[in-house]
């Protein structure tokens, strides 16, 4: 293999699997260090710069962290990175004194975003501190999108969303709320320099089935529904209720009409319960109420009489894994189910849905209703048109909001100046800083804490079950944060290997618990994996692979299960291992601390 | 030194052995010797050739001296017994340990100080009486502990850390093991483990007296340029004459090796000594060969590493002794004391 070329940036930032996997790449082990250091506030900010939400996101992030940290691949349980993140919102102090200053003078340049969700909203803060004048609309009253309609209060409480949403709404952005814009043109003729369209994912898939048309005062679509119930148009469900789906928004759909008074609820889920789309901890705390979850029935027919629901009937299928390790289904062989039911909440998906924009604006669509984009800037193909979030490539979540918006904040500052969008964005960058102190001092806590992850407290179950706003997690306290900060790894304290001080004396390969490291001859990588102190199987990590050293052998170290203990560097006589702290710079206007 | 425990937690497919064991139960505490000290490659080489064996940890006495090298035994193999004794006394007390109970298998560490200075003549004499046993020497020719004073086994000519030779002869201690009857003598390297774990295997597997030599680099006072114990130097200088691997079932023979350059030794538990004859015309069962060839290198300051010497007949002390096959431990009181009578009848014996 090739020596490593560890000054690529990218190569230390995959080892950090947290902050790789955030699509916004938060950088999750420094965060978590000053939650640590009880430095709350800071480590808000941290948050703040990166994923824009973290109060928010800390209560309802899909988490595609937590599966990559690496713990799970030493010790079964992710730390709760997710929590954390809330505890440094929760405990945080003023934070205005570090937010960016936004210039009185303006540079001239109007920017209209269309829908306040957290793309939009995302994009206007990363513009802000550059002078832009930022024009938002939205056909609500208040600004938050689906995270105000779609996410009910007691999974995120709504001072949690008004905070965070007026934070940068007070940053001076010109507010048009209560404003749909039912046509792309007429706002195109207010001449603004660039246009932002983050209007989400809209429409809630339907099913067409026998019985459909007949029923339809009693049957709802699910992100409709739960907008009505966050605006205050629905307060109340009756008898049962079956919602239909397998995702986030039916297990909010499940525990809302709990709490609004149904009967009984049941979710009924086409497919098997692993491949349910749902977060592993959202079916769990639907399950946790009382909410069966009932696999493998796919629906037939809506049975009504009268014009009445009555209930549906669902065909019995079981799963089979194909060769391909995907799942088919086929018929079960046991008669048909019908589950009783008064309502039924179809969560069945959803998909983009933009009537609004004429078709004869130069914005390509693909047939899913799409727009056609350039992947890194977000341009549509009218130069002076971006999207972000979920109305760019279909339904995703917060997180990846946050991230288009700092791409297309990049592609609106490029574009409104006249440049390149692509050659001339800013490149991801990496500095490495020695963590070494003394001769045994780290400048972080080097010591692996073989604790298990932590459980956060919840609300006792009838108060909440009864009241709506009532918030079911608690969040860890003080104690618990500091506690549940001990179990990260600091992934981004990484190991460097300076070959020509190497002795080859074996200390780190003696002492290390993993026994990551090799000295080995060099091989093609797939033999080199083979030939290690313990075979790197693992083919998604990658292998350090040092320069010859002085017997012709090479350092190999697999990436994999490394603790980051930092031992490998105390038991080096030479210096040749050394901690350093890697800080990824993700290109982004106006980052916090520049 | 290290200030960081390591952790408990381990590579998750980390291998078990015969007794449901991973290599990292035959561990011990975190050594406090200095960063990148051979010694420690020393005592992973002997926690690898346990685990790899499946050996049960609490069947070994480990018995060690002074210095550097006689630390290590808290580095390894933490559920066994273990005695750290007085300089240079580590062979009595494992001779006691040994006669007391001839079923534990002995590993007695000692270093160039502790065994070819203060403790000569312990060495000479536990050899001597071939004390069934794997004598492994620490050898890094200085004494670190007290901050890289020559030691016996220093070459003439070699230098300290300030440039300033050693005047004297060294002590060779595998040429003194050779002559006083160690029927298992090997020489290798703390930086070659490769060579190593099989030797201390065949070695524990060994019937008699087994004595394994190991030059262990001292980083902070003997691994300079003008040193012949140092990483480098041995690196450049050592030869391996044979290598050795310790097989159970049908030998393997590695493409690595000519034919007829391997044999095969039956070892007294089923278990087979495979040898790979690295040098084709040098024989390990001739004792004054390997006797010349050792003191040959040595005079064209080469270093003769390997297996050098092995006798698979070998006698050990309790069969010079005749003692009884039951350990003597285990042996109850009136096995022991037989009383008057049987004292009488002995004496009677004697007129």
């Amino acid at each position: 293999m090739e020596p490593t070329n560890i000054f690529d940036p990218n190569y230390f930032h995959k080892v950090v699997d947290c902050q790789h996997a955030c699509p916004a790449h938060t950088p999750v082990p420094e965060y978590i260090r000053l939650i640590a250091q009880e430095r709350y506030t800071e480590a808000y900010m941290l948050n703040w710069d990166s994923n824009v939400f973290p109060g928010v996101l800390g209560r309802t992030c899909d988490r595609p962290c937590e599966p990559a940290c690496r713990r799970v691949r030493t010790e079964e349980t992710p730390v709760a990175i997710c929590r954390l993140k809330r505890a440094a919102a929760d405990n945080k102090g003023d934070v205005t004194a570090y937010l960016p200053q936004i210039p009185l003078q303006k540079n001239g340049k109007r920017i209209a975003l269309i829908g306040a969700g957290p793309a939009s909203l995302a994009v206007a803060r990363d513009l802000l501190p550059f002078g832009y004048e930022v024009h938002l609309f939205e056909q609500d009253e208040k600004g938050g999108g689906f995270m105000r309609s779609q996410i009910p209060a007691f999974r995120l409480p709504e001072e949690v969303l008004d905070e965070e949403v007026d934070r940068i709404l007070d940053m001076g952005v010109h507010c048009h709320f209560g404003q749909a814009i039912d046509r792309m043109k007429s706002l195109m003729a207010q001449n603004f320099d660039a246009y932002f369209v983050g209007t989400g994912a809209p429409r809630g898939r339907d099913l067409e089935l026998t019985g459909r048309d007949e029923v339809d005062d009693y049957i709802h679509i699910g992100i409709d529904w739960l907008s009505s119930v966050a605006f205050g148009h629905i307060s109340e469900i009756k008898g049962k209720v079956i919602v239909m789906g397998g995702g986030n928004t039916a297990m909010d759909c499940c525990r809302t009409s709990l709490r609004l008074g149904a009967e009984s609820v049941k979710v009924v889920v086409r497919s098997a319960f692993e491949v349910m789309k749902a977060s592993e901890w959202e079916k769990e705390d639907a399950m946790r109420e009382g909410i069966p979850i009932i696999n493998n029935r796919p629906p037939k027919e809506f049975v009504h009489e009268n014009g009445k629901l009555k209930g549906v009937l669902f065909e019995c299928v079981t799963p089979v894994r194909g060769d391909d390790g995907r799942l088919r289904y086929q018929p079960s062989g046991e008669p048909d189910e019908f589950i009783a039911c008064d309502h039924v909440l179809m969560a069945i998906g959803q998909d983009n849905h933009c009537p609004w924009i004429e078709r004869d604006l130069g914005i390509e669509f693909d047939k899913w209703d799409c727009p056609t984009l350039n992947e890194v800037t977000l341009q549509s193909t009218n130069p002076s048109i971006f999207f972000g979030g979920d109305s760019a490539f279909g339904p995703e979540n917060i997180i990846w909001a946050s991230a288009h918006a700092h791409r297309a904040a990049i592609s609106i500052h490029l574009y409104c100046q006249g440049k390149d969008l692509v050659a001339d964005r800013p490149p991801e960058g990496l500095n490495l800083l020695s963590t070494k102190m003394g001769v045994h001092e780290w400048a972080y806590d080097a010591a692996h804490d073989s604790a298990e992850r932590h459980l956060v407290p919840l609300v006792e179950h009838e108060s909440s079950l009864n009241n709506l706003k009532v918030e079911v997690e608690l969040g860890f306290d003080a104690q618990l944060a500091a506690q549940e900060a001990q179990r990260c790894l600091n992934c981004d304290v990484q190991t460097v290997f300076t070959d020509n001080l190497c002795i080859e004396c074996d200390a780190c390969v003696d002492i290390c618990p993993m026994d990551c490291i090799s000295f080995v001859d060099n091989r093609p990588e797939l033999e080199l994996r083979q030939s290690l102190t313990a075979p790197a199987l693992n083919a998604e990590q990658d292998l350090y692979v040092s320069d010859a050293l002085d017997t012709g052998r090479v350092m190999v170290k697999d990436e994999d299960v490394c603790l980051h203990c930092g031992l490998c560097a105390e038991r080096c006589p030479t210096n040749a291992w050394d901690m350093q702290r890697s800080v990824v710079h993700i290109p982004q206007l106006g980052s916090y601390g520049e | 030194m290290t200030f960081v425990a390591k952790p408990r937690v381990h590579h998750p497919n980390i291998p078990t052995n015969d007794l449901g064991l991973t290599r990292r139960d035959y561990e011990g505490s975190v050594s406090t010797l200095c960063a990148g000290c051979g010694h420690d490659s020393v005592s992973a080489a002997i926690v690898q050739a346990c685990s790899e064996l499946s050996l049960p940890p609490h069947r070994f006495a480990k018995v060690s001296g002074i210095g550097c090298s006689s630390k290590t035994p808290s580095y390894f193999l933490n559920r066994s017994h273990g005695f750290n004794s007085v300089h240079g006394r580590m062979p009595s007390v494992m001779t006691g340990a040994n006669l007391a109970n001839r079923e534990l298998m002995c590993i007695g560490v000692s270093g160039d100080g502790d065994s070819a200075s203060i403790g000569l003549g312990q060495f000479a004499h536990v050899v001597r009486r071939r004390t069934n046993m794997l004598y492994l020497v620490d050898n890094n020719g200085t004494y670190g502990l007290t901050k890289g004073q020559f030691s016996a086994t220093n070459d003439k000519g070699s230098t300290s850390k300030k440039g300033i030779a050693n005047l004297y002869e060294p002590i060779d201690l595998v040429s003194m093991a050779l002559q006083l009857g160690a029927s298992f003598v090997a020489r290798s390297f703390s930086g070659d483990k490769r060579q190593l774990v099989p030797l201390i295997k065949a070695a524990l597997k060994h019937k008699g007296m087994a004595f394994i030599d190991v030059v262990s680099p001292c980083v902070a006072f003997n691994n300079h340029s003008g040193s012949t114990k140092s990483f480098e130097f041995i690196r450049e200088h050592s030869h391996s004459v044979v290598d050795a691997d310790l097989i159970f079932g049908q030998p393997e023979i590695t493409a690595d090796y000519a034919e007829g350059t391997y044999e095969t030794v039956d070892m007294p538990d089923g278990s087979l000594l495979q040898l790979y004859k690295v040098d084709a015309d040098y024989d390990p069962y001739d004792r004054i060969g390997a006797l010349t060839y050792v003191q040959k290198m040595q005079q064209q300051g080469q270093v003769a590493t390997g297996l050098l010497y092995v006798d698979p007949e070998a006698v050990e002390c309790h069969d010079i002794m005749e003692t009884t096959a039951q350990p003597l431990n285990e042996l109850a009181e009136d096995a022991l004391c037989p009383g008057h009578e049987a004292l009488a009848a002995i004496n009677q014996s004697y007129r």
